[in-house]
């Protein structure tokens, strides 16, 4: 279920226009006029981007305000945090092992040196 | 410069599918790469089980190749790739987890002398694509959840829980 949520985050984000809208939005919300008018692409093809954006729980266009502004979606991101302290930790522990193999090393070459 | 990375410190690009990670080892920078590229060593840290990492093939030269394959709990999951180039202060080379075939990841790890014994390990992974990076992280995280199990598992057999 996390892996389905997170593939989409990932493949929404594996698209240069798609980062650029995401790191704008983290400035502030925006309209979609707004958003669009930097790139040199029809309103049509932000849509798009912004619908694959809005499946994947990056963006949400709350309803209100006409137009509705473009919010990014923080929460998404805490997910994501959590998967890579996830991955860190594995990589910790495997390094801990390592640290283990190193010592042992050490004190195969100077057997004299007392090692903790 | 002077601080100690005695706990592994990750950096996920947000542009590019590359993982970073950096970590200090009391060891010298010959050492950890004798950790990397020394079979018999390699084996015993890669993990999950200290027991359960079977060396397939292994050729630690520029344009050798690797394989090896980790059990835990009857499951076999194999891992394979080449070296691109192996010095005393940089190996590069390719993995391929064989639960996802078409994944690639270009892996550069570089020891940094700090003195005193001590090295810094520099080690990025470049996967072709962000799904690729998903898919390859989120295998890696199922192996590491049961693995966590069998070690919860030890633990209340051992009667230390």
């Amino acid at each position: 279920m996390v892996t389905d949520t997170l593939s989409r985050v990932f493949a929404a984000l594996a698209d240069p226009t798609r980062r650029d809208i995401v790191a704008r939005l983290a400035v502030g919300d925006a309209t979609v006029n707004q958003l669009a008018a930097p790139y040199d692409m029809s309103l049509q093809a932000i849509y798009k981007h912004l619908r694959v954006l809005e499946e994947a729980g990056l963006v949400s266009r709350p309803l209100g305000r006409q137009p509705r502004p473009v919010r990014l979606e923080a929460g998404v991101f805490d997910l994501m945090e959590e998967w890579i302290e996830r991955y860190r930790r594995q990589a910790e522990e495997r390094y801990r092992r390592l640290d283990a193999v190193l010592a042992e090393m050490r004190s195969e070459e100077n057997p004299e040196e007392t090692e903790k | 410069m002077n601080t100690t990375i005695t706990e592994a410190v990750i950096a996920a690009d947000p542009k590019l599918p590359i993982i970073h990670i950096t970590r200090d080892f009391a060891a010298t920078p010959e050492q950890l790469f004798r950790a990397h590229t020394d079979p018999e060593i390699f084996a015993r840290w890669i993990g999950p089980d200290r027991l359960g990492t079977r060396i397939d093939y292994w050729d630690a030269r520029s344009g050798g190749s690797w394989r090896f394959v980790s059990t835990s709990d009857g499951q076999e999951h194999g891992f394979h790739g080449c070296f691109h180039e192996v010095s005393k202060d940089r190996l590069v080379q390719t993995f391929t987890y064989e639960g996802y075939p078409d994944g690639v990841a270009l892996e550069t790890l570089r020891f940094e002398d700090l003195g005193d014994g001590r090295t810094r390990l520099h080690a990025s992974s470049l996967t072709d694509s962000f799904e690729g990076r998903d898919a390859w992280l989120a295998s890696g995280m199922e192996v590491g959840v049961n693995q966590g199990y069998a070690k919860l598992d030890g633990l209340l057999a051992d009667g230390a829980v």
